[in-house]
Protein backbone atom coordinates (compact mmCIF):
# COMPACT_ATOMS: atom_id res chain seq x y z
CA UNK A 1 0.00 0.00 0.00
CA UNK A 2 1.49 3.17 -0.85
CA UNK A 3 2.39 5.90 1.80
CA UNK A 4 -0.75 8.26 -0.23
CA UNK A 5 -3.24 5.10 0.14
CA UNK A 6 -2.10 4.67 3.53
CA UNK A 7 -3.05 8.05 4.30
CA UNK A 8 -5.75 8.31 2.41
CA UNK A 9 -7.42 4.76 4.55
CA UNK A 10 -6.39 6.34 8.22
CA UNK A 11 -8.25 9.51 6.59
CA UNK A 12 -11.56 7.53 6.30
CA UNK A 13 -11.57 5.62 9.17
CA UNK A 14 -11.06 9.01 11.17
CA UNK A 15 -13.84 10.35 9.48
CA UNK A 16 -16.29 7.53 9.97
CA UNK A 17 -15.35 7.94 13.77
CA UNK A 18 -16.00 11.29 14.18
CA UNK A 19 -19.05 10.86 11.68
CA UNK A 20 -20.54 8.49 14.67
CA UNK A 21 -19.53 10.61 17.30
CA UNK A 22 -20.66 13.66 16.40
CA UNK A 23 -23.63 14.13 13.68
CA UNK A 24 -23.52 16.50 11.17
CA UNK A 25 -25.31 19.94 12.15
CA UNK A 26 -28.90 19.64 10.09
CA UNK A 27 -29.13 22.15 7.02
CA UNK A 28 -31.61 23.56 8.74
CA UNK A 29 -30.76 24.28 12.02
CA UNK A 30 -31.72 28.16 12.86
CA UNK A 31 -31.59 30.31 16.13
CA UNK A 32 -34.38 29.35 18.56
CA UNK A 33 -35.38 33.18 18.63
CA UNK A 34 -34.73 36.75 16.93
CA UNK A 35 -31.26 37.74 17.31
CA UNK A 36 -31.61 41.45 15.95
CA UNK A 37 -33.41 42.48 18.88
CA UNK A 38 -29.86 41.40 20.82
CA UNK A 39 -27.79 42.63 18.58
CA UNK A 40 -29.56 46.67 18.65
CA UNK A 41 -29.10 46.24 22.39
CA UNK A 42 -25.28 45.56 21.97
CA UNK A 43 -25.31 48.09 19.25
CA UNK A 44 -26.81 50.85 21.54
CA UNK A 45 -24.18 49.88 24.52
CA UNK A 46 -21.14 50.17 22.48
CA UNK A 47 -19.91 53.93 23.01
CA UNK A 48 -19.73 55.62 19.63
CA UNK A 49 -16.39 55.26 17.66
CA UNK A 50 -14.01 58.08 18.36
CA UNK A 51 -13.05 59.74 14.80
CA UNK A 52 -10.27 62.13 16.63
CA UNK A 53 -7.98 59.10 17.14
CA UNK A 54 -7.29 56.01 15.41
CA UNK A 55 -8.96 53.04 17.69
CA UNK A 56 -5.70 50.92 17.64
CA UNK A 57 -1.95 51.86 16.16
CA UNK A 58 -0.32 48.67 15.48
CA UNK A 59 2.75 48.08 17.86
CA UNK A 60 5.21 49.09 14.89
CA UNK A 61 3.76 52.60 14.73
CA UNK A 62 4.54 53.16 18.86
CA UNK A 63 8.02 51.33 18.59
CA UNK A 64 8.50 54.20 15.58
CA UNK A 65 7.74 57.03 17.54
CA UNK A 66 9.22 56.06 20.54
CA UNK A 67 12.55 55.77 18.34
CA UNK A 68 12.03 58.76 16.89
CA UNK A 69 11.60 60.69 20.36
CA UNK A 70 14.53 58.90 22.15
CA UNK A 71 16.82 59.52 18.77
CA UNK A 72 15.22 63.28 19.44
CA UNK A 73 16.04 63.49 22.86
CA UNK A 74 19.60 61.78 22.65
CA UNK A 75 20.62 64.26 19.69
CA UNK A 76 18.92 67.67 19.63
CA UNK A 77 20.86 68.90 17.02
CA UNK A 78 19.64 67.19 14.65
CA UNK A 79 16.23 68.12 14.85
CA UNK A 80 15.95 71.51 12.83
CA UNK A 81 17.86 69.06 9.86
CA UNK A 82 14.99 66.72 10.43
CA UNK A 83 12.59 69.57 9.98
CA UNK A 84 14.31 71.40 7.09
CA UNK A 85 13.78 67.81 4.95
CA UNK A 86 10.12 67.67 5.64
CA UNK B 1 -23.81 26.90 3.41
CA UNK B 2 -26.95 28.18 1.45
CA UNK B 3 -26.81 31.91 0.35
CA UNK B 4 -30.14 33.10 0.08
CA UNK B 5 -28.30 36.75 -1.10
CA UNK B 6 -28.25 35.08 -4.39
CA UNK B 7 -31.81 35.54 -5.41
CA UNK B 8 -31.95 39.09 -4.99
CA UNK B 9 -31.17 40.95 -7.83
CA UNK B 10 -27.39 42.11 -7.76
CA UNK B 11 -28.44 45.80 -8.82
CA UNK B 12 -29.99 46.17 -5.36
CA UNK B 13 -27.81 44.00 -3.42
CA UNK B 14 -24.77 46.20 -5.05
CA UNK B 15 -27.29 48.92 -3.72
CA UNK B 16 -27.38 47.34 0.07
CA UNK B 17 -23.58 46.77 0.41
CA UNK B 18 -22.32 50.00 -0.36
CA UNK B 19 -25.19 51.23 2.27
CA UNK B 20 -23.68 48.76 4.64
CA UNK B 21 -20.47 49.92 3.76
CA UNK B 22 -21.21 53.72 4.98
CA UNK B 23 -22.54 51.95 8.14
CA UNK B 24 -26.54 52.35 6.99
CA UNK B 25 -28.17 50.42 9.72
CA UNK B 26 -31.41 49.35 7.58
CA UNK B 27 -28.63 47.76 5.38
CA UNK B 28 -27.11 45.95 8.26
CA UNK B 29 -30.30 44.54 9.36
CA UNK B 30 -31.23 43.94 5.52
CA UNK B 31 -28.07 41.31 5.46
CA UNK B 32 -28.29 40.58 9.01
CA UNK B 33 -31.91 38.95 8.11
CA UNK B 34 -30.62 37.83 5.11
CA UNK B 35 -26.93 35.81 6.53
CA UNK B 36 -28.17 34.99 10.29
CA UNK B 37 -28.80 31.60 9.78
CA UNK B 38 -26.68 31.16 7.36
CA UNK B 39 -24.17 32.65 10.68
CA UNK B 40 -25.62 30.61 13.29
CA UNK B 41 -25.26 27.35 11.36
CA UNK B 42 -21.58 27.88 10.23
CA UNK B 43 -20.89 28.39 14.09
CA UNK B 44 -23.07 25.81 15.34
CA UNK B 45 -21.10 23.47 12.96
CA UNK B 46 -17.81 24.61 14.52
CA UNK B 47 -18.70 24.84 18.31
CA UNK B 48 -21.75 22.55 18.50
CA UNK B 49 -23.35 24.04 21.40
CA UNK B 50 -26.86 26.26 20.50
CA UNK B 51 -27.04 28.11 23.39
CA UNK B 52 -23.74 29.79 22.51
CA UNK B 53 -23.70 29.64 18.54
CA UNK B 54 -26.69 32.43 18.88
CA UNK B 55 -24.25 34.67 21.40
CA UNK B 56 -21.19 33.83 18.99
CA UNK B 57 -23.68 34.64 16.06
CA UNK B 58 -24.56 38.30 17.49
CA UNK B 59 -21.12 38.79 18.34
CA UNK B 60 -20.09 38.09 14.62
CA UNK B 61 -22.48 40.28 13.65
CA UNK B 62 -21.22 43.04 15.45
CA UNK B 63 -18.11 42.78 14.47
CA UNK B 64 -19.09 43.04 11.16
CA UNK B 65 -20.97 46.27 11.84
CA UNK B 66 -17.64 47.39 13.20
CA UNK B 67 -15.67 46.39 10.30
CA UNK B 68 -17.92 47.47 7.99
CA UNK B 69 -15.93 50.46 6.31
CA UNK B 70 -13.55 47.80 5.57
CA UNK B 71 -16.01 45.94 3.09
CA UNK B 72 -15.81 45.88 -0.17
CA UNK B 73 -19.03 46.13 -1.60
CA UNK B 74 -17.51 44.88 -4.76
CA UNK B 75 -17.10 41.00 -3.16
CA UNK B 76 -19.61 38.89 -1.65
CA UNK B 77 -20.85 39.19 1.97
CA UNK B 78 -21.45 35.65 2.79
CA UNK B 79 -17.45 34.64 2.82
CA UNK B 80 -16.69 37.73 4.69
CA UNK B 81 -19.27 36.92 7.44
CA UNK B 82 -18.12 33.41 7.52
CA UNK B 83 -14.25 34.40 8.01
CA UNK B 84 -15.31 36.91 10.73
CA UNK B 85 -17.43 34.01 12.33
CA UNK B 86 -14.66 31.38 12.30
CA UNK B 87 -12.26 34.12 13.83
CA UNK B 88 -15.18 34.44 16.65
CA UNK B 89 -15.58 31.33 16.92
CA UNK B 90 -12.00 30.10 17.18
CA UNK B 91 -11.54 32.59 19.67
CA UNK B 92 -14.50 31.32 21.82
CA UNK B 93 -12.90 27.60 21.67
CA UNK B 94 -9.54 28.61 22.84
CA UNK B 95 -11.40 30.33 25.53
CA UNK B 96 -12.51 27.46 26.97
CA UNK B 97 -11.04 24.65 29.14
CA UNK B 98 -10.81 21.46 27.54
CA UNK B 99 -12.36 19.40 29.93
CA UNK B 100 -15.70 21.32 29.69
CA UNK B 101 -15.82 20.74 25.92
CA UNK B 102 -17.69 18.69 23.59
CA UNK B 103 -19.45 17.07 26.89
CA UNK B 104 -22.19 14.36 26.64
CA UNK B 105 -25.00 16.68 26.82
CA UNK B 106 -23.98 18.76 24.27
CA UNK B 107 -23.62 16.03 21.78
CA UNK B 108 -26.45 14.49 22.67
CA UNK B 109 -28.55 17.96 22.25
CA UNK B 110 -27.10 18.31 19.11
CA UNK B 111 -29.70 18.36 16.14
CA UNK B 112 -28.85 15.40 14.12
CA UNK B 113 -29.34 14.84 10.54
CA UNK B 114 -30.43 11.23 11.41
CA UNK B 115 -26.93 9.52 9.56
CA UNK B 116 -25.11 8.68 12.85
CA UNK B 117 -24.99 4.92 13.85
CA UNK B 118 -27.29 4.09 16.32
CA UNK B 119 -24.91 0.35 16.59
CA UNK B 120 -21.88 2.41 17.63
CA UNK B 121 -21.08 2.16 21.18
CA UNK B 122 -21.53 4.97 23.08
CA UNK B 123 -17.97 4.33 24.84
CA UNK B 124 -16.29 4.71 21.37
CA UNK B 125 -18.41 7.91 20.52
CA UNK B 126 -17.69 9.71 24.10
CA UNK B 127 -13.85 8.81 23.51
CA UNK B 128 -13.62 10.20 19.65
CA UNK B 129 -15.53 12.83 20.98
CA UNK B 130 -13.17 13.91 23.46
CA UNK B 131 -10.14 13.23 21.72
CA UNK B 132 -11.71 15.78 19.26
CA UNK B 133 -11.78 18.40 22.09
CA UNK B 134 -8.21 17.77 23.04
CA UNK B 135 -7.50 19.18 19.52
CA UNK B 136 -5.92 22.76 19.40
CA UNK B 137 -9.08 24.83 18.45
CA UNK B 138 -7.35 26.02 15.18
CA UNK B 139 -6.64 21.47 14.00
CA UNK B 140 -10.03 20.59 15.48
CA UNK B 141 -12.47 23.43 13.12
CA UNK B 142 -10.44 22.23 10.44
CA UNK B 143 -11.38 18.33 10.97
CA UNK B 144 -14.74 19.06 11.98
CA UNK B 145 -15.61 21.15 8.98
CA UNK B 146 -13.83 19.03 6.83
CA UNK B 147 -14.59 15.62 7.39
CA UNK B 148 -17.59 15.93 9.64
CA UNK B 149 -19.59 18.66 7.60
CA UNK B 150 -17.22 17.45 4.41
CA UNK B 151 -16.70 20.97 3.14
CA UNK B 152 -14.27 21.39 0.49
CA UNK B 153 -11.23 22.26 1.62
CA UNK B 154 -11.25 25.69 -0.17
CA UNK B 155 -14.10 26.54 1.91
CA UNK B 156 -12.19 25.73 4.83
CA UNK B 157 -9.07 27.35 3.95
CA UNK B 158 -11.51 30.88 3.04
CA UNK B 159 -13.06 30.74 6.45
CA UNK B 160 -9.56 30.11 8.12
CA UNK B 161 -8.25 33.12 6.17
CA UNK B 162 -5.23 30.45 5.06
CA UNK B 163 -4.15 28.71 1.87
CA UNK B 164 -6.02 25.56 0.67
CA UNK B 165 -2.56 23.76 1.25
CA UNK B 166 -2.60 25.10 4.78
CA UNK B 167 -6.05 24.05 5.57
CA UNK B 168 -5.08 19.96 4.13
CA UNK B 169 -1.73 20.56 6.45
CA UNK B 170 -3.99 21.07 9.26
CA UNK B 171 -6.87 18.22 8.83
CA UNK B 172 -3.84 15.96 8.26
CA UNK B 173 -2.10 16.85 11.27
CA UNK B 174 -5.70 16.61 13.02
CA UNK B 175 -6.09 13.21 11.75
CA UNK B 176 -2.64 12.08 13.20
CA UNK B 177 -3.13 13.75 16.31
CA UNK B 178 -6.77 12.24 16.58
CA UNK B 179 -5.80 8.52 15.41
CA UNK B 180 -2.39 8.89 18.07
CA UNK B 181 -5.11 10.00 20.95
CA UNK B 182 -7.64 6.65 20.28
CA UNK B 183 -4.70 4.55 20.25
CA UNK B 184 -3.77 5.61 23.52
CA UNK B 185 -7.15 4.99 24.54
CA UNK B 186 -7.55 1.55 23.60
CA UNK B 187 -9.46 2.59 20.08
CA UNK B 188 -7.68 0.98 16.57
CA UNK B 189 -9.25 3.19 13.51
Amino acid sequence: MTAQRAKQVEEERVKELLKQALPPVACDAEPARDLWPDVLRRLDAEPAPSRALPAKLPWFDWALIGGLVVFAVSFPATIPVFLYYL
Amino acid sequence: MPDRAESVPEAILGTVLERFRRGDLDAFEALFREHQRAVYGWILRMIRDTGAAEDLTVESFLRMHRACASFDPARPFAPWARRIATRIALDWLRARPPETELGDEIVAALPASGRSDPGVVAEIRAKTAQALARLPPRLRIAAVLSLVEEQPHKEVAAALGISVTAAKLRVFRAVRLLRKDLERQGITP
